[in-house]
């Protein structure tokens, strides 16, 4: 069997992708000139919690893709090879985007945007106790410095995770070899799994989401954002193999596969949603009112709507649909529910950011959608770029036949 | 139940036992089961099996279990006997979603665990027919059934051709008796062409 090594773009991808990337363009400018430099706070206040969101949630997404490749790699896994340069391909996006969600968060705390991070606000800081015992923690100095490394690292790391697995392309391993290359895989892998924990399992959601209410803490939140970013990440894995499955490339890729990463969905589904109820009903249950404030907006406010919207289809959809064997491996329901959740987790990132920054009412508009189109058209761009460039299957990889004869 | 004969071929290797499904099924005798040692990726569509509805019957109990807990503790904390546990509302749906979810798992589990011995027919005191002990340790064991009109020996060359390194015939009862595992072989008075081999 002759196997198509490289991805060409087709012309159709590449208008679409220019054409999101435009709309985002043109949501970003027109954004700037309507809401970000408006007299309305509010619409101020929308633009750059609008910007927030999309950068962090997409750049949270795009690396729990090298996340799926470390974890498995770390693992021992071989079912993944068939179509590991996919989430490489993916993974590589982290360095645009990570640009843009630094160049965003800069823009926040050297714009002094206390409506958005109330930490920012010298004023407040003085005179309240809360925030001055935080103020070691909450200051432009560490946000940025740990910014820096958080994306800085992700991009090196990714880098070397990359050129590791590219650099067996064209010679075939002895078995010595093969030990040896994949041992050093597992070192790499465990190193950046290693940043990850401190990264997106900790500190990170902490700084970049969690803050955003810096009177409000709950020992679930990076956990959560976790699941619900690494649910997002192995949809959007899903979305591009099975695009990919469609053009006739990943021979080696079947529904055995996509069994698998349906299984991811549906787990992380349940892990998110066990994650976003520990963290509910202890509040809940407590009932007390320095912890309820966060779910006051939510639960009973006007993100009512969106509460329940979250629920149902990053909970009750999954559980539902992903339930049965049959449609873990239909290619139409496996499509479907990627989008589904991919939006879905894209709404519960909504709800907990303009859950805080604007607690009057649901601000959700052409404009969110327009820059959330931007980073879309951004990624996909990309990533057919770096899938062009190399070969799709890593032929000489150790674990290659264990993903060819895998079985579900 | 009746008591059948049975041309039972006992295979070394798992390779040799796929090809030698595929070549049973296309010649067409039938194949009554096969006992390997531990479960083997794909036997059972190889085979021809039917997916289990075992999973079907899970989701039953499972959804059972949580209908259960959840009109049970609904009935009980709101009409039945309302208490005040902290200024909670008597309808304190969060808080009974824990004993919800034990209780889905708990139907789910045990019923399954039930439904799984019923369908293998497998309970204290109750004794099936072992068509080759080693099947349980190092042997792949292919049990063909006889109809009154095959002939065994012509079988047994046919399983010896696929490379199976024992062949017995054997008169077996196919369905469950009382008695205990390791002793009561035979369920009735009739004797079988053969016991343990």
């Amino acid at each position: 069997m002759s196997l198509r090594e490289n991805f060409e773009t087709p012309s159709q991808y590449k208008t679409w992708s220019y054409v999101l990337m435009g709309a985002g363009a043109l949501a970003v400018i027109a954004g700037y000139l309507f809401y970000g430099s408006s007299q309305d706070q509010d619409k101020i206040t929308h633009f750059w919690s609008a910007l927030l969101q999309n950068g962090v949630y997409f750049l949270l997404v795009l690396n729990a893709a090298m996340f799926f490749f470390a974890a498995t790699t770390l693992a021992w896994g071989g079912w993944q090879i068939s179509f590991r340069r996919v989430t490489e391909a993916i993974s590589a996006c982290v360095i645009p985007i990570g640009a843009i969600t630094f160049v965003i968060l800069l823009a926040i705390v050297f714009g002094h945007r206390s409506y958005i991070y109330e930490w920012l606000d010298h004023d407040l800081v003085a005179r309240d106790e809360v925030l001055k015992g935080k103020s070691g923690f909450l200051n432009p100095g560490f946000f940025i410095v740990w910014s820096i490394l958080t994306i800085g690292l992700w991009t090196l790391f990714g880098l070397k995770l990359r050129s590791i697995s590219r650099e067996i392309d064209d010679k075939p391993l002895s078995i010595e070899e093969g030990r040896k290359y994949i041992f050093k895989n597992t070192v790499w892998a465990a190193v950046y799994i290693f940043w990850f924990a401190l990264t997106v399992a900790s500190v990170t959601p902490w700084l970049w989401l969690m803050s955003i209410n810096a009177h409000w803490f709950s020992t679930m939140y990076s956990w959560y954002t976790f699941a619900s970013s690494f649910v997002a990440g192995v949809a959007l894995i899903t979305l591009f193999v099975i695009y990919l499955k469609n053009l006739g490339y990943l021979e080696f890729t079947n529904e055995e596969h996509l069994h698998d990463l349906g299984k991811f969905q549906f787990a992380f589904s349940i892990f998110w949603t066990y994650l976003w109820f520990s963290q509910f009903m202890l509040i809940w249950y407590a009932n007390i009112s320095e912890e309820t404030i966060y779910f006051r907006t939510r639960f009973e406010g006007p993100y009512q709507g969106l509460f329940y919207l979250n629920l149902v289809i990053n909970f009750l959809a999954p559980l539902l649909i992903f339930m049965s064997r049959n449609s873990k491996r239909n290619y139409a329901v496996v499509t479907f529910m990627s989008v589904a959740l991919l939006f879905g987790h894209w709404i519960d990132f909504y709800q907990m950011i303009f859950g805080s920054t604007l607690p009057k009412g649901v601000p959700m508009n052409l404009l969110d959608f327009g820059i959330a189109a931007g980073f879309i058209g951004l990624i996909m761009w990309n990533v057919a770029r770096v899938l062009g460039k190399y070969p799709l299957i890593p032929v000489n990889h150790p674990f290659l036949k264990e993903s060819i004869i895998h079985h579900t | 139940m009746s008591i059948k004969k049975f041309v039972v071929g006992c295979f070394t290797e798992e390779q040799a036992l796929f090809s030698a499904v595929k070549k049973v099924r296309s010649t067409g005798y039938k194949i009554h089961d096969v006992y390997t040692p531990m479960p083997i990726h794909g036997l059972d569509k190889a085979m021809g099996l039917r997916d289990t509805s075992l999973h079907t019957a899970g989701f039953i109990y499972g959804i059972t279990g949580t209908t259960t807990a959840l009109s049970g503790i609904g009935w009980i904390f709101t009409s039945d006997w309302p208490l005040n546990f902290g200024g909670k509302p008597h309808f304190a749906l969060p808080a009974w979603i824990p004993i919800t979810f034990e209780l889905t798992v708990l139907f789910a589990s045990v019923g399954m665990v039930l439904t799984f011995c019923y369908l293998c027919q497998m309970a204290p005191f109750v004794k099936k027919h072992h068509f080759h002990l080693r099947s349980t340790d190092d042997l792949f064991v292919m049990v063909l059934e006889c109809t009154p009109t095959s002939d065994e020996a012509e079988m047994s060359t046919f399983l010896n051709g696929l490379g199976a390194k024992e062949i017995n015939v054997q008169e077996a009862e196919t369905g469950w008796w009382l008695g205990r595992y390791d002793r009561n072989t035979q369920p009735f008075e009739k004797k079988t062409a053969s016991t343990l081999a």
